[in-house]
């Protein structure tokens, strides 16, 4: 597994059809709330954050990288019970942070994509649940061991799911 | 060669417009973030909010996916099913000339015991009719979180759902309705940690409080640790709630524990397979009967538990009259919530109970 510290100007620049843009993540929102319905197991998934991710990354524009993890958070926000805004913060700083690893290192190959992932799950659940605690006084714990092995098999998932959505990138 | 700049601010947000981007985009969602908590539109449904227009517009845009999903998932399902009976139909037409033969002579033996079964049958049909009046649904879709334990149906407003009515299968409780849309209606699990029910312990009759965990497990609270239970009792609807009909399977003891607090901590199985629903039914009509039964014995107890505590002049035992013994005999089955609420630390009214009872003392195991 690879880390390269490179410049920015090494590193492609993606864009994608605007059709893909929205209808990427709205799928994924789609099948996030349909398939624990079938497979309860599927919950401990994040198919919006890492699809959040994958953008972020290809584009390495963190202003996009964001205002997409925003959007994302926000939609996923309004289907649940709690206050909108929770996952949609969590989110819009990892659209930010990851984008903005994006300029730094590559993250194109299998192994940082799967550190990367699991870092990224973690991070938002930590922000989610500082929000929600601090902010929102909800009665929540952080199950830590559960956390892990929920962020582990996102970071599986966003091998197969990246190199999927790999063949919708456009060069910019 | 770097580029020059008109002003100072404008060069300060040349230089770091993605922070500044990054901290309005997070200003803005906390603002937002707080005006929800600080200013909820429902007193009772404080986690619902102002923002309602974005619930409606995701819903809206998802609901007729899952619903399309659900459809084809049901005509793909009786499509194969089809298709393999076909297969199967000449294998299973000489088996059925078969059983036809013995099923003849048990016709005859059952012909009686089925005209019992229908007046049974009439009987429940029009005690389920008065009681609850109840819409089915079918479950379209869920949160897709695991902080948040809702589910989505099919089933809305325009069928007369409405919040708070109570969502159920044959099998035991699901949850309440949270959220009435126009077609479709959100559902807040019994598993989810801010949801609540009154329940009650089948064969001791204490009540308690039936709470979703973090994990998305089903606890009872606010039983006290003086209480004998076990494990695999059952747990039931108080009705104290006044959302779920009181007597319905809520799931059965899997796990004591004993809390720092005075109380047990108890994790329950749920009687309906929440992890598999497809069809529930939602109670929009609970008869006033159902749940003010609870509600009306209390006071009444309070008051005569009360009385007791009262220093009162001895009688002799001659005069006094047999018929006090009846009202005494009645509040033999006193919920034990009530106890819990007039005594909590002392547990003398508990005593008093068990001593007019004290074949249920026998039944009950030791802690």
């Amino acid at each position: 597994m690879a880390l390269s510290i490179t410049s920015r100007d090494q590193f492609e620049v993606y864009r994608f059809n605007p059709v893909v843009a929205i209808a990427v993540p709205l799928l994924a929102i789609f099948v996030q709330a349909y398939l624990p319905l079938k497979l309860s197991f599927f919950n401990i998934f994040d198919l919006p954050l890492l699809v959040t991710i994958f953008f972020a990354v290809a584009r390495r524009n963190p202003i996009t990288g964001l205002l997409t993890g925003m959007i994302i958070g926000l939609l996923q926000d309004s289907l649940t019970h709690s206050f909108l805004g929770l996952y949609g913060i969590s989110k819009t700083v990892v659209g930010f942070a990851a984008s903005s690893l994006g300029v730094k290192i590559d993250v194109e190959n299998p192994g940082s994509r799967l550190l990367m992932a699991t870092g990224f799950y973690l991070v938002q659940k930590v922000v989610y649940y500082m929000v929600a605690r601090g902010m929102a006084r909800m009665d929540l714990q952080l199950d830590l061991p559960h956390a892990l092995g929920a962020a582990v098999a996102n970071g599986f998932l966003a091998i197969v799911l990246f190199s999927l959505l790999d063949k919708t990138k456009q060069r910019s | 060669m770097p580029p020059e700049y008109g002003s100072s601010a404008e060069g300060f947000f040349a230089r770091h417009r993605n922070s500044v981007v990054l901290a309005a985009a997070l200003f803005v969602q906390i603002v937002g973030l707080a005006a929800q908590v600080k200013a909820p539109v429902d007193p009772r449904h404080p986690e619902s909010g102002s923002a309602r227009l974005l619930r409606v517009w995701t819903v809206s845009l998802l609901s007729p996916f899952e619903r399309a999903m659900v459809s084809t998932g049901h005509w793909l399902r009786g499509f194969w099913s089809g298709y393999v009976d076909l297969r199967s139909v000449r294998e299973e037409n000489r088996r059925l000339h078969e059983e036809n033969q013995q099923l003849k002579i048990q016709q005859a033996l059952w012909n009686q015991d089925a005209s019992q079964a229908h007046r049974l049958q009439a009987l429940l049909d029009f005690k389920q009719h008065f009681i609850h009046q109840t819409v089915a649904a079918q479950v379209i879709g869920s949160s897709g979180t695991e902080t948040s334990r809702v589910l989505y149906l099919d089933r809305g407003s325009r069928d007369g759902v409405k919040p708070d009515m109570a969502v159920i299968t044959p099998d035991g409780i699901v949850g309440k309705v949270s959220r009435a849309f126009a077609n479709t209606s959100q559902v807040l699990m019994i598993t989810d940690s801010t949801s609540g029910v009154g329940g009650l312990l089948e064969s001791s009759r204490l009540h308690g409080i039936v709470r979703g965990t973090a994990r998305g497990d089903v606890s009872l609270r606010y039983i006290m640790q003086e209480e004998t239970l076990q494990k695999g009792e059952r747990v039931l609807t108080s009705g104290g709630d006044r959302i779920f009909p009181k007597g319905l399977q809520v799931g059965t003891i899997t796990d004591i524990a004993r809390g720092g607090d005075g109380f047990y901590s108890l994790t329950l199985s749920p009687a309906a397979n929440l992890n598999r629903l497809e069809e529930v039914l939602i109670v929009t009509q609970i008869a006033n009967d159902n749940l003010t039964a609870d509600t009306n014995e209390a006071p009444e107890r309070a008051a005569e538990m009360l009385a007791k505590r009262l220093p009162t002049v001895r009688k002799s035992p001659e005069s006094e009259p047999k018929a006090v013994a009846a009202p005494l005999e009645k509040k033999k089955p006193a919920t034990p919530a009530a106890r819990n609420l007039a005594e909590p630390k002392g547990g003398s009214t508990q005593q008093q109970v068990k001593q007019t009872s004290p074949e249920k003392i026998e039944e009950q195991p030791v802690r």
